[in-house]
């Protein structure tokens, strides 16, 4: 194997590592310059990566990141402002807080703007931290890279090559610290393989691409990345443009946790209280099919986003949105829970280098009984999407209008069928999900805010040949 | 503060030297030390009020070094002597089985670039940016009832960058852009639509000297309102114009991420291996070109220090040549096409377009639609994707028109269109005189985001499929 050529360094890392505690030492100093009537919340990130991306047999680059950086948010009368930095020297500190002071100058005053104090809630115990990550000798995970690339290219005489095969991970930890009560702290850790991998047959090429996520070394798995890797190019040789009309549509896990997301940003309160969400008003309605639980729950350990404390250094919770079909709640900042009268949702989302926004955090639809092949075996005619293109721009999140590109197989009689590619599908968010009449029962937690479940799709309108 | 006077190198040129020197001494066969010193600012009027100010500053440097065929890569935020020292042994670990060679690095003279700005955003107070907000927001609202949710945003930021490396390369840059958007929601008995208008340049405050903020608002509102009365978009094949200025994207995805010169090396491209044949009708010349003074896209050097270039890609329907970075081309043994780019200090460079755009052609504008007898017209374009492998790219339509008998009818909803890069530059059977640059963008590669520009004038595709929900 290649990997005897190199002698890697035991870690890449510069030395100079900083601990939690100094990230919420910066931020106690930032917060002890508030002055009578202001609220000052500091937030600092730390993250170190490292990505080892192989290329026919070789390290194409190996990555060594650390980037830390700090954001305070100033209220006084109604008003905030916001500066943020990406460095910690106490010159810039001071700076970022002035600017952040000016800034708020300019807002219009709102009764409701305001830092939040505690609301007493503990933080989940979290499971996301593995210490020995931090540990692992470089070697080992551009080893890893290289043999994701080598297991990718190996696998099918039709694959002519591996775009990229990526060993990646983080630790990152984040701290707020205000001064209306907030003390917080979370650290995560995560790695992930990637590899895209492109099949040739008749002059034709195809991609395709597998992962494989996890915590610790340990959890990834080669052998299933590159498997998916490939049998996802492979199966798309000799694609054809499906015909245009309606069909049932499955959509495969990674598909449906695309969607998922979309619709997990339609129901965050903020897009509702400013009118750009078409659930607005529907609390308590049937907006989908009865079969459809829809949970996010950032304090799932198996889910690859959990956190144990959101963007303004709450608990995060567990929040049903979707009971039985039925709109049960959105999801709350503490702003736009003072707005509506009731409390935060822990739902607070946020880089240091932005105010706290409202999202999901680890969203799911609560999973079926049925096997994927038990959920296509009962299509006649029908397709599965493997793979959607252009969900910026072919989805419209306010007026629930989408359609994307996609490329998949041909259901006929309840098996997979000819492979298809280069067209659309579409429909709206609305009517998508009163259209649900399957939930498998794969439940896939992926790296985004959302898991994929295969989800059956009664109608969509396929644009083809 | 920033001001006209000559600014202070971000990294003096003996440190320069000394780190690269240093990054050979362990192995490295060449090596580049990319500084960069980043501060903006942003201003949201949104729901009637003024919501926030940010500002931000980044300043760090990124370190790469290279074996054979491996690149190391770090980067840090401490740009004393110490921080970029250890910065460059993080980059050139991955190089220690090169051979340590006692190199001594020479840099030559500094191209040096000034910013060209007439009026430095930073010296603007922030209370005439905000007014800006508050104009636009009241026009936008008053223009019709059904307008429920106006969004008004500005934008500045400086970026001053400086390149070295072994070869002797030393430059530097200052780029300074300008941006302003107005998204509104407009409400009706149909539901909720929406409707946008941007415009950003690389320049400064004089951005607002040259466009009307007004203007912007009432082109925003006029959409989201005209779109409540819009019928589902057709499904399937059928012959699309796209009209001036968005039309880029179209390009940007059927075949310009395809001729980035990275994709194309590694056969992740359908146009690798076709430089030098036809690949359009003769009416079709493409170019891209960094050095359009004020384009969103773009700059005096690129990420790696060369100066920007106005490159034909495609000249009378010959496919002429790639897009090429540093790296690239140096294993090629050809220049830099001055399209290595990277999003920050904190990532490597890579292949980038600039400002892509299709040059006029000598049709009308209306003799396009009129000889079109069914087919969609798309006015303004929303992102796009493509996979160059295959060729299949999308783009979205955020304001488009049913053409029936050769002429615009129905608006229709918001919807994604599909065709094959390929294919697509085929069946282009018409270019009309009305060129135009579309609005800024921001082009996503490898998770790392720049800004691009794109223009076109109004042009036909005998068949693409347009990707509706109507029967």
């Amino acid at each position: 194997m290649a990997l005897q050529r190199y002698e890697w360094a035991d870690s890449l890392l510069v030395e100079r590592l900083l601990e939690m505690s100094e990230l919420l030492e910066i931020c106690e100093q930032i917060v002890s310059k508030a002055a009578d009537n202001e609220q000052i919340e500091a937030v600092a990130i730390y993250s170190r990566e490292t990505e080892a991306r192989a290329y026919e047999g070789e390290i194409e680059s190996l990555t060594a990141a650390e980037s830390h950086g700090v954001g305070i948010r100033v209220v006084k009368d109604g008003r905030q402002g916001f500066a943020h930095a990406g460095t910690f020297t106490s010159e810039d500190l001071v700076e970022t807080l002035s600017e952040a002071r000016d800034n708020l100058k300019f807002a219009t005053p709102d009764e409701f703007c305001g830092i939040t104090d505690s609301d007493g809630m503990k933080p989940a115990v979290l499971d996301v931290y593995n210490d020995e990550l931090g540990k692992v000798p470089t070697e080992e995970k551009v080893a890893m890279a290289l043999e994701l690339e080598r297991c990718t290219r190996e696998k099918d005489s039709r694959i002519i090559g591996v775009e990229s095969a990526d060993y990646s991970d983080s630790i990152s930890e984040s701290a707020v610290v205000t001064n209306t009560g907030i003390y917080a702290s979370s650290k995560e850790t995560g790695c992930s393989l990637t590899t895209y991998s492109l099949a040739e047959e008749n002059g034709e090429t195809q991609t395709g691409f597998g992962y494989s996520i996890g915590r610790r070394l340990e959890d990834l798995n080669i052998e299933k990345a590159a498997v998916d890797a490939v049998d996802r190019a492979t199966r798309m040789l000799g694609a054809i443009k499906p015909p245009s009309g309606r069909f049932t549509v499955v959509l495969d896990p990674w598909v449906s946790a695309q969607f998922l997301g979309i619709v997990g940003g339609t129901l965050n309160a903020e897009s509702v209280q400013k009118g750009r969400s078409l659930f607005a008003g529907r609390q308590g309605e049937e907006v989908a099919h009865p079969s459809i639980n829809l949970v996010d729950d950032p304090t799932n350990p198996e889910s690859f986003t959990a956190t144990s404390t959101d963007g303004e250094g709450l608990a995060t919770r567990r929040n049903v949105l979707i009971e039985n079909g039925r709109l049960n709640q959105f999801v709350h900042n503490s702003y736009t829970a003072r707005k509506d009268g009731i409390s935060s949702t822990g739902s607070a989302i946020r880089g240091y280098s932005s105010t706290p926004g409202v999202g999901v955090q680890a969203l799911a639809v609560t999973p079926g009984e049925l096997s994927p092949e038990d959920l296509i075996s009962q299509v006649s005619d029908g397709v599965l999407v493997q793979g959607v293109s252009g969900l910026h721009s072919g989805v419209n999140p306010v007026s629930g209008d989408f359609s994307t590109g996609a490329e998949g197989l041909r259901i006929r009689n309840g098996q997979l069928a000819e492979p298809v590619r280069e067209f659309t599908i579409a429909s709206t968010i609305q009517k998508m999900l009163s259209d649900v009449n399957g939930i498998g029962n794969d439940l896939q937690w992926l790296p985004m805010r959302a898991a994929g479940v295969t989800l059956v799709i009664g109608e969509l309108t396929v644009s083809g040949a | 503060m920033d001001t006209r006077q000559e600014l202070e190198p971000l990294l003096n040129a003996d440190l320069l030297e000394r780190s690269l020197e240093k990054a050979l001494d362990k192995g490295g066969e060449f090596a580049e030390i990319f500084v960069e010193d980043r501060k903006g600012m942003s201003a949201v009027l949104d729901d009637g009020r003024v919501e926030e100010l940010t500002s931000g500053r980044s300043r760090g440097a990124g370190i790469r070094v290279i074996v054979g065929e491996t690149t190391g890569f770090a980067h840090t935020a401490d740009l004393t002597a110490r921080g970029i020292e250890a910065a460059v042994d993080s980059a050139a670990a991955a190089a220690r089985s090169g051979n340590s060679e006692n190199k001594s690095v020479k840099l030559g003279t500094e191209n040096k670039n000034s910013s060209t700005v007439q009026i430095f955003p930073s010296m603007v107070e922030k209370s005439k940016k905000v007014a800006l907000l508050t104009q636009a927001n009241e026009i936008a609202r008053s223009q019709k009832e059904e307008i429920a949710q106006v969004s008004v945003g500005y934008g500045d930021s400086r970026r001053r960058i400086q390149v070295a490396n072994t070869d002797g390369l030393l430059a530097s840059d200052d780029q300074i852009r300008t941006s302003f958007s107005v998204s509104c929601v407009a409400a009706g008995d149909t539901g909720l639509q929406t409707g946008r208008e941007s415009v950003g340049h690389t320049i400064g405050f004089e951005l607002f000297d040259e466009i009307d903020v007004e203007e912007i608002a009432r082109k925003a509102s006029q959409r989201a309102v005209t779109k409540l009365g819009a019928v589902p978009a057709p499904s399937g094949e059928m012959t699309v114009v796209v009209g001036p200025g968005g039309g880029g994207v179209l390009f940007h995805e059927a075949c310009g991420h395809g001729l980035e010169a990275d994709l194309v090396g590694k056969s992740a491209s359908v146009f690798a291996g076709r430089r030098g044949e036809m690949v359009a009708d003769p009416m079709v010349t493409l170019i891209d070109d960094g050095t359009m003074s004020g384009e969103w896209g773009c700059y005096a050097i690129d990420d790696e220090g060369h100066p920007a270039q106005r490159n034909v890609l495609i000249d009378k329907g010959e496919l002429t040549d790639y897009m090429w970075d540093y790296l690239r081309a140096r294993k090629e043994g050809r220049p830099s096409s001055g399209n290595g780019r990277r999003q920050s200090y904190e990532h490597l460079p890579m292949v980038r377009m600039t400002n892509t755009y299709l040059e006029a052609g000598s049709s009308t504008p209306d003799e396009i639609i009129s000889s079109t007898e069914y087919g969609v017209y798309v006015a303004q374009l929303g992102g796009g994707q493509v996979n160059t492998a295959t060729g299949d790219f999308v783009f979205g339509m955020t304001e488009a028109y049913l053409i029936e008998n050769g002429e615009l009818t129905s608006p229709i909803r918001d919807g994604n269109l599909i065709g094959n890069g390929p294919q697509a530059l085929l069946d282009i059977d018409a270019i009309a005189n009305d060129f135009a640059m579309g609005s800024p963008g921001t082009c996503g590669k490898d998770g790392q985001g720049v800004p691009v520009g794109d223009g076109t004038p109004t042009l036909r595709v005998g068949r693409l499929t347009v990707g509706g929900t109507a029967a």
